[in-house]
């Protein structure tokens, strides 16, 4: 486990990202530095605006660094994502409603010309890891806010990228639903070995999933703190009520609450 | 059940306003008539011929109500009178301009979202076109296409598709760019080409917002066809049916093609509206 955990998978060097606005240059991203190992579960967190999601959708290609480096895989993020190295869980479930939940995981297999037989056989296989085995006929609209999310899930785990991007997956979602679907992200990443970068703005749901957790602050965004997390890899819901649960999670609250000192 | 009863007043009211409409502007008639002939009329008597002229100024209801009976079920469908022989000859025409200018439409659409040159280009000429007063080219399409020899349906045709694919083109662009950012974005994080966006989000989003313009599209296609008719001493045809009405003061037959033809319009909206539901029900969209 050792060796394949000190293989970075992203790795960010002084990135930096202004957006050209139409009242002026936004700085979204300032001087990030952060390399994510392989198989890791990375949490950010921190304030609205702060760059969570800059920075998660530069890993995804989907904005361009306008200095410093960003690999991914030792790739650029382009590259990377032409290889198919991540899937990309967003807020909303964004299933297509004309298409059935099978048919909405197969989407991007679709896309990517696997073959008919294998569509199927992956679909099945996700689906079952997400425990939505059986719903695959089923319409978006005849699920659950919660299972549709399950749904978007196994979608950007079906085609094997070896990263998990998922911007506030469960923001929508109650409490009780996000405790469930919390459980099920950290057996999923016990079963697949992903990495997977998880955005979140509760605390608990940070030090509850990550095994390292980055703490960031506004006015520019940047990183303010990186906590390793020392709680073990297997994590019973109520491991939250242990002694260093709440170690943890002070310290990323004073790592926000500083991050808003020095910004004011 | 319980909408009928303010829309059954409201067409009682529409009825009985235009009786009295009718008497009004049918008395002066009588009257004249009565004086040629040197005799009183009572005004019950004035009532009643006012709603039994051959060529009322305007004819009441009942007589419309009675010719188009008459000129439907009343005769064989062959007549040169049937408002069904004339109703064919016009929907044809319609649903072949419907079908052109609603193709163009889509064309014209799909061409907006992929090319920046026909963005900035194409709808100024569309609107301009819509602009142009179809009264005043009709005639000239009929007769310079009559000079190449298409005569018939197709010119026709062309009138309706010039009015239908407007509102397709508009709703189209609309319907094609309504997915949002976001959806896009998870397009682009699988590495969709242009082609498979279109194909599996654009085009399905775009559903909505095309039965819409469709049921715009097909009125219009009417309009265009009946005008079509009219300037080209047609004689087949709802339109040529409005004319020669309108050349003999055969004002009740004018008034039963202008039913006919509403009837037509509301029966072709009601039938895309009915494959709007059911496909947009199919696709969850509804
Ligand atoms: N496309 C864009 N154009 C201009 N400015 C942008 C754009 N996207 C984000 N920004 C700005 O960049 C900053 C960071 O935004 P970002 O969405 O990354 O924040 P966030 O941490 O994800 O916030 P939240 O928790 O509210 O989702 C904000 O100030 C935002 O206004
Ligand atoms: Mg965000």
């Amino acid at each position: 486990m050792k060796d394949t955990m000190s293989q970075a998978v992203i790795e960010a060097k002084g990135v930096n990202l202004v957006f050209e606005t139409g009242d002026g240059p936004v700085q979204a991203l300032k001087d990030v530095n952060l390399v994510v190992g392989r198989g890791e579960f990375v949490s950010f967190i921190g304030p609205s605006g702060c760059g969570k999601t800059t920075f998660l959708r530069a890993i995804a290609a989907l904005e361009h660094p306008t200095g410093g480096t960003l690999t991914v895989n030792g790739m650029s993020p382009d590259e990377a994502r032409m290889s198919r190295a991540y899937g990309y869980v967003f807020q909303a479930a964004g299933l297509y409603p004309w298409r059935t939940i099978a048919k909405n995981v197969s989407l991007p297999l679709e896309i990517m010309g696997f073959s008919k037989a294998e569509q199927a056989d992956r679909v099945d296989r996700v689906l079952e890891l997400v425990e939505l085995k059986g719903f695959g006929r089923k319409f978006p609209w005849q699920l659950s806010g919660g299972m549709q999310q399950r749904a978007s899930i196994a979608r950007a785990l079906a085609f094997d990228a070896d990263i998990l991007l998922m911007d506030e997956p469960f923001g929508a979602l109650d409490e009780i639903v996000r405790d469930r679907l919390n459980e099920e992200v950290l057996k999923l990443w016990a079963r697949t070995g992903k990495t997977i970068c998880f955005v979140t703005h509760s605390i608990p749901e940070a030090v509850y999933l990550s095994t390292k957790i980055v703490v960031m602050s506004p006015r520019p965004g940047r990183i303010t703190d990186v906590i390793d997390s020392p709680l073990p890899r297997e994590r019973p819901l109520d491991i939250r009520d242990s002694r260093e649960f709440i170690e943890i999670a002070h310290r990323v609250r004073e790592g926000l609450r500083a991050g808003h000192g020095d910004a004011v | 059940m319980r909408s009928l009863a303010p829309i059954a007043t409201v067409l009682a009211v529409i009825v009985a306003l235009w009786y009295a409409a009718a008497v009004w502007m049918n008395a002066q008639w009588v009257y004249d008539q009565a004086a040629r002939a040197g005799v009183e009329v009572t005004f019950g008597q004035m009532v009643v011929d006012t709603m039994a002229q051959e060529r009322p100024v305007l004819p009441v209801p009942h007589q419309v109500f009675a010719e188009l009976a008459k000129s439907t079920v009343g005769m064989a469908v062959t007549s040169k009178k049937s408002l069904v022989y004339h109703g064919w000859i016009t929907i044809s025409a319609t649903l072949l301009g419907f079908a052109m200018g609603t193709g163009f439409g889509r064309l014209l659409a799909v061409g907006i979202i992929h090319n920046k040159a026909m963005d900035m280009s194409v709808m100024p000429w569309a609107i301009a076109s819509q602009t142009v007063p179809i009264l005043a080219i009709a005639p000239m399409i009929i007769v310079v296409l009559s000079s190449v020899g298409v005569q018939g349906l197709v010119p026709k045709a062309i009138i309706s598709a010039f009015l239908s694919f407007f509102p397709v083109l508009v709703g189209m662009v609309k319907g094609l760019r309504s997915p949002d950012g976001m959806q896009l974005d998870q397009l682009a994080t699988w590495n969709a080409s242009r082609t498979q966006v279109f194909w599996k989000l654009r085009l399905p989003s775009s559903m909505p917002y095309l039965f819409a313009s469709l049921k715009v599209g097909i009125a219009a296609s009417l309009v265009g066809a009946i005008v079509g008719e009219m300037p080209t001493g047609a004689v087949a045809g709802l339109g040529a049916r409005l004319l020669s009405g309108s050349y003999y003061g055969q004002t009740i037959q004018i008034w039963a093609a202008l039913f006919a033809a509403a009837i037509v319009a509301a029966s072709l909206v009601m039938i895309v509206g009915v494959i709007e539901r059911a496909t947009l029900k199919r696709m969850g969209m509804a």
